[in-house]
Order: structure tokens, then C-alpha cells, then sequence
């Protein structure tokens, strides 16, 4: 699925939350068509790659590299790292009080196509879009009436992340944690979300705890991180000799 | 990339966010400052009154002097003192003020009002909306007459119905809002230039939506208006009002009172859009909004609302309010008040149960931006009489930033046991998450904020006549601006 052509460059990234250093010399290369699984322990410093990728302000980059389709990252604020076709699904999602899905959905929609040299979609347009993408994921009419994430139980806030996801189309998609706490079911939804968004013309970053969801989404590549660097990468294989040994073995070395 | 992202107050807020800040040149004919006998008599001379009414000013006046010392300080409001000898009770931007007939306005008052977005030309009108149009004291033009007149309505400035209808301006002023009110009420009862009359006769909808839009334009010149709204047995109409002013860095002083009367069966939706100026970046200047507004619910199965978007003014204090007299009346109150920068409100609203079975909601949302202070002062009071009274009061408040403030003060005062109160109040902040999580969808800073809040104050907004609820989230929009980054 490779063409070789990289996506993402992190070269060499140190970076903070709070005064205290979580990401030691971080490297990583992805290219286009290519799915990557990073997984860790609690702590490892998962989470805080995948927010420092999407630009979240609470996590300070103290020095290093991160290039996106050949542009430099850092000095870009979320909102156009986002219509650069970066993509993060939360591992928690925010509830947005009072404000629509539709609303909140096609706003997204919109201001990344402006931004991309495209004009806003019409009502008529943008629904036939959003009903197809809800279908796929298995969501109901009902569910865009309700107000994004708000009251929603913690399966259909992972399953409106693969909706977003489905809709914006991006580039890279970042998902972090996508699969804890779901049931069986929840998780076929999910995991086929991601299945289906996969093409040679983007790419995967998963980000997970478990094995499990490596039943059903399959990476070329599987990366472990400890104490906020990558100690070993292989393929789908080293995923079930840490089912069986667990990271003990790894952060010993 | 150190740029930890404090949601504070941004100094990048310039004045001329404030879109409706621009003057217009009139030869205005204007009283001299101050105030004495002497500028009571000449305002009711200009308006040609009869006796009782400059009579009833005098009285008024009498009574302001002897209280003048007495300024309220109850509210959650600070400003330095204001010297009322140094403010200009009269001022006509044209000497033809009343005109009967569009034709008789001075083209460039029409010019000015079709600036401000409200044209009041025939062929140009807004649709299905009859506007009065107030500027300083007098009112210049109205719209939609002749439909008015055929269904009956009567809708003109007050001081028209001074001479129109006696009777009726007499039987009513005064009646919700007595003059010995309260401090500003006394004022503007001695003082009261102009403001809108309506009277819809027994089983009357009004056709069309009524809006007065006040303007204030003169320097120095206070705006003292006063509206009568009087729903006669079974009939309905939905009011709006719309104010700008323009920027000045001398504070002006509006001081309205509203009174609402709604006969039996009768129903009055009064909706306001406030954007008086709200002063600089740094808090010089803005419009002080010290108003009394309040309805009486006279009749069995009588109803008026209140909605109120406030986004202007340095300083707004009014508590709109509902006496609920008739049995099964209701009474509502729903508010978006938003706060950015130095400005200050304490708002909120009053609802008094005398009838049986009668019915209050609040719903009052309060934004504090910026280092502006906002206070919700809410009363619910349920006498002897009012059995089976009900009310439902839920205050939300949000805040931007790290520097403003929020507070609620509900006062609940219940004298019959057979009363059932409810009362919801939250406090929330526009979250860092949650405008990182919509900046990630692609979304602006600016424009997260504002979707965050426009959410906030849905339930209120879908109480606005449609056209005006489009309006107040524009409104929104500018006054949030600055408020994150």
C-alpha cells in the first residue's frame, strides 16, 4: 500500500506538560497509505503525542521536528493544522452544550473547504453527504438532532469521532484511544470506520491500550512506546507477543 | 511553539467593533443642560400637553428633588456619580418632529435610520415589521400605518397619543410604573420626552410585528422614554425594540420606562435587542441603561412575556418585570446579557403573584467576558392570594476568561402554602477543551467561542421572532469579538 511519499516526520521531539518532560527524543515516520499502531503503558506519553500533533496550547513543544505534507507544524494553530487534513479523534470527546451536530458538522465542513480554496456546500449537498456517512457508521437521524456530545453515553461519543472522521476525510487521522470502553459491537462499528476511511491515499495513527482492536484493523506497522520514546517497532506480530509478555520485558532493556 | 493558550481578554479589541457608532450631523433643536421646572414646562410646552400630564411631570419633579440625594446603590454596579444638571433633557434632531405621513420626513433623517439598517421608506420597509422611529426625543417617522389603522391597532409616539387619546394615555400612565417608583422612574416621569403608545382593541391580533428602534445621537443628551403598550380583551401583539448609540467618551444616560397592561385573555411578547454603545476597550464612555420595565397581567388568562438580548450599554440595570394579578395569568422572562471588557449589568427580573393558579417562568443566561461583572437579581414573591402559584426560575451563567465575574442573587419571598417553586442555577466556563476540540474540526478560535456561546443562549433566542433571533446571534458574534486568544 506504501508509495513511499511521507505524511508525517517527527524528528527528535522533546516536549512537556506542566513542567514535567513526557516526550524524550520522539521519532517517527509515516507515509502515505501506511497504518501505524503506537502502543504502551499508562503514562508512556501516547496521549500527549497525539495532542501535541493537533496543536493542543496545554502541551509545550521544548524542542524538535514536525513536518506534515512537507510543511512544518509547530508555528500552525489547530484550526489549520486541521484543514491541512490532520485529523484527531478524542479520547475523550467535549460535550458542546446547545450546540447542534448539524450545525457544528457542517461548520467544520465549510470552514475546512474555504480554507482549501472551496466554497461552502449547499444544505441539499452537505445532507446527502451526512446521511451517507451516518449510515456507514451506523448512526441515526435522530442522533444529528442532539446536541454534539451532550449526553451522549461513552459508545456513541467514540462512534460520533468515526462519523467526524468519515465526513472531514482528512489526510492523516489520529485516534487516540478510539477503542477503550467500548462493548464488542461498539467496537466492530468503530474498528470498520477505520477500516473503511484507510486508503493509499492517507493515513492511520492508532493509538491504543489493547490488542484487541487488532482483530479487526490491521497495521503495518506497531510501534512501542515507553517512558516518552519508541523502544521497539515491528509488525502486526509484535501486537500479540505483548498480549502474552506485557512491556515488562521492553522497558527492562 | 510556546504559546500556552490563556483564554483571557485580548487587546486587540478596537472601538469601531462597535458598528453602530457613527454620528449624523442634524441642526438639532436642543434645551439647554440642566434640570429645573423651567425644561419640565418647555419639554410639555414642545409636546403641547395638556395640563394634568405637565401637572403630573411637575409632581414628579417635586418628588425627584426632595429624593435626589437617594440614588439606589443596592445594585452590583459601580460608576462615578452622575451630575444631572450637566445632562440635556431635550433635543429634536429635526424641527418637524410627528410627521404625518412618510412623505413629510426629512429625507436625511430617512438616509440616517437606512444606515442603521432600519429603512423606513415605502418600497423599502422591513417586511411584515411596522417601525417607530425614535431618535434623541422625538419620535421622526412610522411605518405600515394605514394596515395598523384598518385592523384597529394603534401604534404611534407617545406624545401623538397624548393628543389623540387623552383618555386612554390617562387612564394608563402611570398605572404599572407609578411615579414615586424608584429613583430613575421619578426622573423620567418628570422628564420623559418620547417613546412608543400602542393600544390593540378587544380581539385583535396585530397584523404585523411593532418595533421601535431608539437611537441616541445628540452629545450630553439623555434619552428618557416612555413606552404604553395596552392589549385590550382577547388580543395579541409581539413588540420589539432595537437601540443604538453612537460612540461617545462622555457616558450618556438612557432612563426608559416600559408599561405593559394586558386585559383578559390578552397577550404582549416583548422582545428587546440592546446595543446601546458599551463604552472603549479600556471602559470610557457607554450608555448608562438604568430602565423600569413592567407589566401588569390584569386580566384572567392574560400573558406577557418579556425576552431581552443585552449586549450593549456600560452599565445596564432593569429587571423586567410581571405583576400577575389576573387568575391563571402567566409571566416569562428570558435573557441573554452579555458582558465583555469594563461592562457591568445587574439584571434579572421581578415576578409577583397576586392571582390564582397564575404561572411564572425564568430563564436567564448571563457571559461574562473580558473583566465585566454581571449579577442576575432575580424576585419571586407569592402572596396570600395566589393560590396554586407556580414558578420555575433556571440561571445559568458562563464565563470567558479568568477575569469576570458572575453572580446570582434570587430573592423568593412565598406566602402561600400551596405555592411550587423551582430553581436551577449553573455556573460554566467556556472550557479550553472545548474550544480546542472545535478548533481541531477546522474551526477558528474566534468562531469556536462564539458557536460555544451562541449554544449557551439557544433556548432563549428561539423566543425572539425570527428575523431578530438571526440579529441577536450577529450581535452575539461582534460583542464576543476579542474576547478569546
Amino acid at each position: 500500500m506504501t508509495n513511499n511519499k511521507i505524511i508525517l516526520e517527527i524528528k527528535n521531539l522533546n516536549a512537556s506538560v506542566a513542567n514535567t518532560q513526557i516526550l524524550k527524543d520522539f521519532n517517527l515516520t509515516i507515509n502515505m497509505g501506511e497504518k501505524h499502531t503506537l502502543m504502551g503503558p499508562n503514562g508512556s506519553g501516547k496521549s500527549t503525542l497525539a495532542n501535541i500533533l493537533a496543536g493542543n496550547p496545554e502541551y509545550i513543544v521544548d524542542s524538535g521536528e514536525i513536518n506534515f505534507l512537507g510543511q512544518t507544524l509547530l508555528d500552525k494553530a489547530p484550526e489549520i493544522r486541521a484543514c491541512l487534513g490532520l485529523f484527531l479523534a478524542f479520547q475523550y470527546p467535549v460535550e458542546l452544550p446547545g450546540v447542534r451536530m448539524w450545525q457544528f458538522l457542517k461548520s467544520s465542513l465549510d470552514s475546512q473547504r474555504e480554507y482549501n480554496g472551496k466554497d461552502p456546500l449547499s444544505t441539499k449537498d452537505f445532507d446527502s453527504i451526512l446521511n451517507e456517512c451516518a449510515e456507514k457508521v451506523d448512526i441515526s437521524q435522530d442522533f444529528l438532532k442532539r446536541n454534539v456530545n451532550e449526553g451522549f453515553s461513552g459508545g456513541e461519543k467514540k462512534r460520533n469521532e468515526i462519523l467526524q472522521l468519515t465526513l472531514i476525510n482528512p489526510k492523516l487521522a489520529i485516534l487516540d484511544e478510539t477503542d477503550s470502553g467500548l462493548d464488542i459491537d461498539a467496537l466492530k462499528i468503530v474498528s470498520n470506520g477505520i477500516e473503511n476511511f484507510s486508503s493509499p491515499n492517507n493515513s492511520v495513527l492508532l493509538v491504543t491500550h489493547y490488542q484487541r482492536i487488532l482483530n479487526y484493523v490491521k497495521p503495518d506497522y506497531v510501534h512501542v512506546m515507553i517512558d516518552g520514546k519508541i523502544v521497539k517497532s515491528g509488525d502486526k506480530s509484535l501486537a500479540l507477543e505483548l498480549e502474552k509478555k506485557g512491556y515488562d520485558w521492553l522497558s527492562k532493556k | 511553539m510556546n504559546n500556552k493558550n490563556v483564554i483571557s481578554r485580548n487587546t486587540k479589541l478596537e472601538d469601531n467593533n462597535y458598528k453602530w457608532g457613527f454620528d449624523f450631523n442634524f441642526n438639532p433643536d436642543n434645551a439647554p443642560k440642566g434640570l429645573s421646572e423651567d425644561i419640565v414646562k418647555l419639554i410639555s410646552k414642545k409636546k403641547n400637553e395638556p395640563k394634568w400630564l405637565l401637572d403630573w411631570r411637575l409632581k414628579s419633579l417635586n418628588l425627584w428633588f426632595k429624593n435626589e440625594d437617594n440614588e439606589p446603590e443596592w445594585a452590583n454596579i459601580k460608576f462615578p456619580k452622575i451630575d444631572f444638571q450637566d445632562i440635556r433633557y431635550y433635543s429634536s434632531p429635526t424641527n418637524k418632529p410627528n410627521p404625518k405621513s412618510l412623505d413629510e420626513v426629512d429625507p436625511e433623517m430617512l438616509k440616517a435610520f437606512s444606515k442603521l439598517g432600519i429603512p423606513l421608506e415605502e418600497q423599502k420597509k422591513l417586511s411584515g415589521v411596522a417601525v417607530d422611529a425614535i431618535m434623541d426625543s422625538v419620535s421622526v417617522a412610522t411605518t405600515y400605518q394605514k394596515q395598523l389603522e384598518d385592523a384597529g391597532v394603534i401604534f404611534c409616539p407617545i406624545s401623538e397619543a397624548v393628543q389623540k387619546y387623552p383618555e386612554l394615555v390617562q387612564k394608563y400612565l402611570g398605572s404599572v410604573v407609578p411615579y414615586s417608583d424608584n429613583f430613575y422612574a421619578t426622573l423620567n416621569s418628570a422628564v420623559f420626552t418620547d417613546g412608543s403608545f400602542i393600544y390593540v382593541p378587544p380581539g385583535v391580533r396585530c397584523p404585523v410585528e411593532l418595533m421601535t428602534y431608539f437611537r441616541i445621537n445628540e452629545l450630553d443628551t439623555g434619552q428618557f422614554e416612555r413606552t404604553l403598550i395596552i392589549a385590550d380583551k382577547g388580543s395579541y401583539v409581539s413588540y420589539l425594540e432595537g437601540c443604538t448609540a453612537p460612540f461617545r467618551k462622555t457616558n450618556q444616560l438612557h432612563a426608559a420606562v416600559v408599561e405593559l397592561i394586558a386585559l383578559e385573555d390578552a397577550e404582549i411578547k416583548y422582545s428587546t435587542l440592546q446595543n446601546w454603545f458599551p463604552g472603549d476597550k479600556n471602559g470610557i464612555g457607554g450608555v448608562y441603561n438604568f430602565v423600569t420595565k413592567r407589566g401588569k397581567c390584569a386580566g384572567k388568562n392574560s400573558k406577557i412575556s418579556w425576552t431581552q438580548v443585552e449586549t450593549g450599554s456600560a452599565i445596564t440595570w432593569k429587571y423586567p418585570s410581571v405583576i400577575l394579578q389576573g387568575d391563571n395569568s402567566i409571566g416569562e422572562f428570558y435573557s441573554v446579557a452579555l458582558v465583555n471588557n469594563f461592562q457591568q449589568a445587574d439584571t434579572g427580573t421581578k415576578m409577583i403573584h397576586i392571582g390564582k393558579n397564575t404561572k411564572s417562568t425564568i430563564i436567564a443566561k448571563g457571559i461574562s467576558a473580558g473583566k465585566a461583572n454581571s449579577t442576575y437579581r432575580g424576585m419571586v414573591k407569592i402572596l396570600p392570594s395566589a393560590k396554586n402559584a407556580r414558578n420555575f426560575t433556571q440561571c445559568d451563567s458562563l464565563l470567558i476568561g479568568d477575569k469576570c465575574g458572575a453572580h446570582t442573587i434570587p430573592y423568593i419571598e412565598v406566602k402561600n402554602p400551596t405555592a411550587q417553586l423551582e430553581h436551577e442555577a449553573t455556573t460554566s466556563k467556556v472550557s479550553d477543551n472545548q474550544l480546542f476540540y472545535t478548533q481541531q474540526r477546522g474551526i477558528s478560535l474566534e468562531d469556536a467561542n462564539y458557536m460555544i456561546v451562541n449554544g449557551f443562549c439557544k433556548g432563549i433566542f428561539k423566543e425572539l421572532p425570527f428575523e431578530f433571533a438571526i440579529e441577536a446571534s450577529q450581535l452575539l458574534r461582534v460583542s464576543l469579538e476579542g474576547a478569546v486568544g
